[in-house]
């Protein structure tokens, strides 16, 4: 069993540290179906529970490894349909030193994974891009993206969720509704679901 | 129902938040000043759960259009009056129907409370009548003209006067425990958080209030990938000027925290305002992580 390392957060909460982000997604799993948490918020390579009273201890996470993971009934893939043509679009293709047509073949092509969430309600960060993928977040951030920008900075790709100020670089949008906290389920996608980029109509 | 005839600086609903939606992106929030809205609450005979308004700086106008028991708490006020005539705060009063009850600017602190019996019933999203800045979710801040109803009181109000509150000073000490990454930072910046004074900027809102003194460095210069964030927690930007989050917090984030405030002691940084003083002390567990 691989070492965790975990680091008081404050009163009642615990900061624990794992390899990477599969791992991270499979102890937020772990954390949220069986422990009694107030909340549990996985990050790249981290996952924070809070407790109701009192932080949880290490000892509490004892068989997160060997834990059998119930089938997902939503193990297919989100598709969200996108459009490219954003203000960076051109930038960035020059920026990864390939075609516009190539960097939109590559970025569709890939299968992703929602990270984590965060930033805004329903914000996901999707890895898994292309590797050639990765361009910085731009050196102004912008005051306003509009929602359903389609963004890229670094590994990640998004959609931003809500309207709001922005530092990635933005080359496409999407209609698809993210987060709207009216539905039963509020989030379109979960942490570690998987995710498809289809281009779609305009 | 009650009825906003003039909505104040910036006036919101707030209950005690929405915890268990932080892996959607989804803040706590809440009150930001926590105890006040409890004890405002408590005041009135309410659950202390239930929602109030939470005034910023410079109060609501509201008319009342149903018999009820009010209270005020948090930030005193110049002007708390019921049909022009002065009520004390930190006690329940009857306020009858037809009657309005005015909410002035704040002489110490920022934020005040007002709980009415019964409490605010506007919608609860995702569980609660909170509205999340960052988020945008709840009812939107309170404008004029804007009727919120009231729920049925539970229990009448608890035969007490009034109670004790600390006063809101302007040069406060809060405790923390040390963060996360405490240990990506200089041993300079560490001690520094413990000896030195910082002073409370007006870059400040219910999601953080951001902070001047001396700069705390870090030792280590790695990018830190985003994580968890928790109300209180010290953030440190690459500035150096640390910002302290508060109810509406971004669930992750990728500035290193160095420290974390006692939740006991939130309510001190919901109530600073700009060119307050505020020193940090350390409970326990600073040494333990000075010493890795």
């Amino acid at each position: 069993m691989s070492r965790l390392t975990a680091h008081p957060v404050g009163d009642r909460a615990l900061l624990v540290e794992v390899a990477d982000n599969a791992a991270a997604q499979r102890l937020f799993r772990f954390a949220h179906r069986t422990l009694d948490l107030e909340d549990v918020i996985p990050g790249h390579q981290t996952v924070l529970m809070v407790g109701r009273d009192r932080a949880p201890r290490l000892e509490d996470l004892g068989s997160w490894e060997s834990d059998e993971e119930p089938a997902r009934a939503d193990a297919f893939p989100v598709v969200l349909s996108v459009t490219y043509g954003g203000p960076d679009l051109d930038t960035v293709a020059e920026r990864c030193r390939m075609s516009t047509e190539e960097l939109v073949r590559r970025h569709l092509a890939a299968e992703y994974t929602v990270a984590f969430i965060g930033f805004a309600p329903g914000f996901p960060y999707l890895i898994g891009g292309d590797p050639l993928i990765q361009p910085p977040r731009r050196t102004e951030p912008r005051t306003r993206v509009p929602a359903g920008a389609l963004a890229i900075a670094g590994e990640y790709t998004s959609i931003y969720s809500k309207a709001g100020p922005g530092g990635w670089q933005i080359v496409g949008s999407s209609d698809a509704l993210l987060f709207d906290p009216t539905r039963e389920s509020p989030a379109l996608l979960q942490p570690g679901d998987t995710v498809r980029l289809v281009e779609g109509p305009a | 129902m009650i009825e906003i005839e003039h909505p104040g600086a910036f006036t919101t609903v707030q209950d005690l938040g929405r915890a268990g939606y932080g892996h959607l992106g989804v803040s706590r929030s809440g009150a930001a000043d926590r105890d006040s809205l409890k004890l405002a609450n408590r005041l009135v005979g309410n659950p202390e759960a239930d929602a109030g308004l939470e005034c910023t700086l410079d109060g609501p106008r509201v008319r009342l259009h149903r018999d009820c028991t009010v209270a005020i708490t948090g930030a005193p006020v110049d002007i708390a009056a019921l049909d022009g005539i002065e009520v004390s705060m930190n006690c329940a009063f009857p306020a009858p129907a037809g009657s309005v009850l005015q909410i002035g600017r704040a002489v110490a602190g920022v934020r005040s409370y007002v709980a009415f019996s019964g409490g605010i019933a506007a919608a609860p999203i995702l569980g609660s009548r909170s509205w999340d800045m960052r988020g945008e979710i709840g009812p939107p801040p309170v404008a004029a003209g804007a009727w919120l109803a009231l729920g049925d009181p539970t229990s009448p109000p608890p035969a007490v006067d009034a109670v004790p509150v600390p006063s809101i000073e302007r040069a406060v000490t809060v405790t923390v425990s040390a963060g996360p990454r405490a240990s990506w930072f200089t041993a300079e910046a560490r001690r520094g958080l413990r000896t030195e004074r910082f002073v409370a900027t007006g870059d400040a809102n219910r999601i953080g209030v951001k902070l001047r003194g001396p700069a705390l460095t870090r030792q280590r210069p790695d990018e830190l990938r985003s994580e968890g964030m928790v109300p209180g927690a010290v953030q440190v930007p690459p500035s150096g000027q640390p910002i302290v989050l508060l109810a509406d917090v971004p669930t992750t984030g990728g500035y290193p925290v160095i420290a974390v405030v006692a939740e006991c002691d939130l309510g001190k940084i919901a109530q600073l305002r700009p060119g307050d003083e505020i020193r940090f002390a350390f409970d326990g567990t600073w040494g333990r992580e000075v010493a890795a």
